[in-house]
């Protein structure tokens, strides 16, 4: 959870009327209107020293061992997709909550939402995607909960996790330990989940099919620590993508970051399905991929473990935190201008032509 | 990537770059007309490579934009309807209408939904016909024949729960509107690669002999639209008023013949208002008599709403080129993507919305 700093809570709603009276795809969209309503709603209510770090996961003291805890819910439609489906994700995304927090995943719990009618067997091979990715992430689920809902009020299967971490280093890892200087890496190419997932929900044909990216990414951050790089952030890149895992570490950290759009990864289809749509690869959602500050010195070395890992042979390093202090994100262009990479304000929409 | 990487060089950039900086004597005004150029120019900051005496000016071609604010009303409220679903591109979602937009109707129970091209809102015809699908059909001459194509399909069909509402627009009448302003400033153009992919260009010569100036058919890309600069730059300075083509891997003169004679089929040319401009005569496409039963304006009854434009929005002289995004008083305070005045600022080719994303710092603003 992440979003601008949290402002007085009144009693009043927040959020005024006037603006927007009710609650829009966008709002969810992981842009920026999804931070405002983070950030005058959920911080300004339940604000606390731990929730305000805005940390992929929290971490807590509880009697003398560091723990990290996060929660995020699944509502991926279609449901099987190229390269995962609902119930890989759903383990895959909170261990890489805990992951980005340098905790070493232990315990999920898991809760279904389920919409009358959905097939047995559809529900099996969720659970069964389920039971497989937590083995392969080494994590246990140890408690859930089962709701359905009538048909119509659902879409197939809602998934929620919550998970459980300790943290087994004594790093401080956390936006506000961004430092100038700071070499940015990113695990691999980004844009790819989103666009998988586009192309099967949109009926999109391509030469070859897009995959996504979900994995578990927690045995990279466990070896990067093992190795002791100096790790400051890490942050993985779900929905609105680079340019929002970015700009909220700026925001949080109060640095200038600085990246070239020549180094980061995009594969070639991504791009082409991006260009076709008129979409921006920066903005498009990842589930195995994640953004690392990492203390110059240790760049070189911690780009080697990153690339020795499966799946991590596309990482690199995109840029650096500036000396300055304005909590903004520079990119700059292939023929070498200077621009800002702004986050996207509600969902992405494809354009007209 | 094929075909891209290549257009996009940093090194090439540099030496079209050098050559502008070496044939440049004078200060010039050019208006590159689509903004899917303008979001190209200031995304890759191609107007920061050019020298100080040339100043690139936004033009009216962004679709999304000029869509008058009553035809966005009507949208509206043929969308909230129950029993309707209401098929659009997805960049007309946030265009704000009078009151609200396409987007809060979906929240509010509107079947709003988004396609990729006006077949797919046919297809959905077919698969609900105890539905009225509406496809909100705007654009310029690029998407004119997709739109003519679904309501000739529709036809053929004899699908009596398919209608359209048509905001299309053309692009040579606009220019005409422009330069025939006592307050242009335009002496060269670069014209829409894609339009001219569809139209060709044949249409641009009595243009540019009877107001004396050059038109450049540009692609989009950097590399590009450097180029398209660089041979307009060639013809005013040696006091030139042709039309020429930078993009003739797209474009050829006479244009994509079958893509004309549909649109020849399915539309006539009528008047059209254009948001923050007015009406310009000539300048739109509506359905031919042949295929009046398609027009959603009639069907829903909502053909002669009239609505007054908000003057906070300065967007009409924004798409007019006469002042730029950030010049406009409400630009980035009162005027943001999430809450927007005109449809400038959420295109994804409105100016404004290029000048909010790409530079709303005052240092890269004050850039060029």
């Amino acid at each position: 959870m992440s979003a601008q700093k949290p402002i007085e809570f009144s009693g009043a709603c927040p959020i005024p009327i006037s603006q927007y009276p009710q609650v829009l795809m966008a709002h969810g969209g992981g842009g920026r209107l999804m931070h405002q309503l983070i950030g005058k709603m959920f911080l300004a209510a339940f604000h606390n020293p731990l929730l305000d770090t805005q940390h992929d996961a929290a971490v807590a003291e509880l009697t003398g061992k560091k723990i990290a805890f996060t929660t995020d819910s699944y509502v991926v439609r279609p449901m099987f997709f190229p390269g995962g489906d609902i119930g890989s994700m759903a383990v895959h995304g909170t261990v890489n909550d805990l992951a980005m927090a340098g905790a070493r995943p232990l315990y999920l719990s898991s809760a279904f939402i389920i919409e009358e009618g959905l097939p047995m067997e559809t529900l099996w091979k969720i659970v069964c995607s389920m039971r497989d990715a937590a083995k392969k992430c080494g994590v246990q689920i140890i408690t859930g909960d089962t709701k359905v809902v009538d048909k119509g009020k659902g879409d197939g299967v809602f998934i929620n996790t919550a998970g459980i971490g300790v943290i087994e280093h004594e790093q401080k890892i956390a936006p506000q330990n961004v430092q100038a200087g700071d070499a940015i890496l990113v695990s691999g190419d980004v844009g790819r989940h989103g666009m998988a997932i586009m192309a099967v929900r949109e009926g999109l044909e391509f030469e070859s099919k897009i995959e996504s990216d979900s994995a578990p990414v927690h045995e990279a951050v466990l070896k990067l620590l093992k190795a002791g790089i100096e790790i400051h952030c890490l942050r993985d890149l779900t929905r609105g993508g680079l340019t929002s895992a970015l700009n909220e570490i700026a925001e949080a950290a109060n640095r200038t970051l600085l990246v070239d759009e020549k180094l980061i990864p995009v594969r070639e289809d991504v791009q082409a399905a991006c260009e076709i749509l008129g979409l921006d690869p920066f903005q498009v959602a990842c589930e195995g991929r994640f953004a690392a500050f990492i203390a110059a010195n240790d760049s070189e070395r911690a780009l080697k473990i990153l690339r020795a890992n499966p799946g991590g042979i596309g990482a690199c390093v995109i840029g650096k935190v500036s000396e300055e202090r304005s909590a903004d994100v520079f990119l700059k262009s292939a023929i070498g201008a200077r621009r800002i990479l702004d986050m996207a304000s509600g969902e992405q929409l494809p354009r007209i032509c | 990537m094929k075909f891209l990487d290549e257009y996009r060089d940093g090194e090439l950039a540099q030496q079209f770059a050098r050559e502008i900086h070496r044939i440049t004597t004078k200060p010039w005004n050019i208006m590159e007309i689509c903004g899917g150029q303008t979001h190209a120019i200031v995304k890759f900051g191609i107007d920061e490579l050019l020298p100080k005496k040339i100043t690139l000016i936004h033009g009216p071609g962004c679709p999304v934009c000029v869509t008058p604010l009553e035809m966005i009303d009507k949208a509206l409220e043929i969308a909230a309807r129950p029993n309707v679903i209401f098929a659009s591109f997805g960049d007309m979602l946030r265009v704000p209408g009078s009151t609200t937009d396409l987007l809060s109707v979906k929240a509010s129970g509107g079947d709003v939904r988004i396609v990729y091209s006006p077949l797919d809102a046919v297809k959905l015809a077919e698969q609900n016909p105890a539905k009225e699908i509406v496809f909100f059909g705007v654009g310029f001459e690029t998407t004119a024949p997709a739109t003519a194509l679904a309501i000739y399909q529709a036809a053929q069909k004899k699908l009596r729960n398919f209608s359209m509402l048509i905001s299309h627009v053309l692009v040579p009448p606009a220019m005409e509107a422009l330069l025939s302003s006592p307050n242009c400033r335009v002496q060269g153009f670069l014209a829409a690669g894609h339009v001219c992919a569809v139209m060709g260009y044949e249409e641009y010569f009595s243009i540019a002999k009877k107001y004396r100036v050059p038109i450049v058919v540009t692609g989009f890309e950097p590399l590009d639209i450097l180029q398209g600069v660089l041979m307009t730059v060639q013809q005013l300075e040696s006091g030139r008023a042709e039309v020429e083509n930078q993009y003739s891997r797209a474009v050829r003169r006479e244009g994509n013949q079958p893509a004309q004679d549909l649109i020849q089929e399915v539309f006539r040319v009528v008047p059209r208002k254009w948001r923050g401009v007015g009406e310009i005569p000539q300048s739109g496409l509506g359905l031919g008599d042949k295929y009046a039963e398609f027009d959603a304006e009639k069907k829903f009854g909502v053909a002669h709403h009239h609505v007054e434009e908000s003057a906070d929005c300065q967007s009409g002289l924004v798409l007019q080129g006469q002042i730029k995004p950030h010049e406009c008083p409400a630009f980035g305070a009162k005027c943001t993507p999430e809450h927007p005045l005109g449809a400038t600022m959420v295109s994804s080719e409105g100016a404004c919305a290029a000048y909010y994303r790409y530079r709303r710092m005052p240092d890269l603003i004050g850039a060029k």
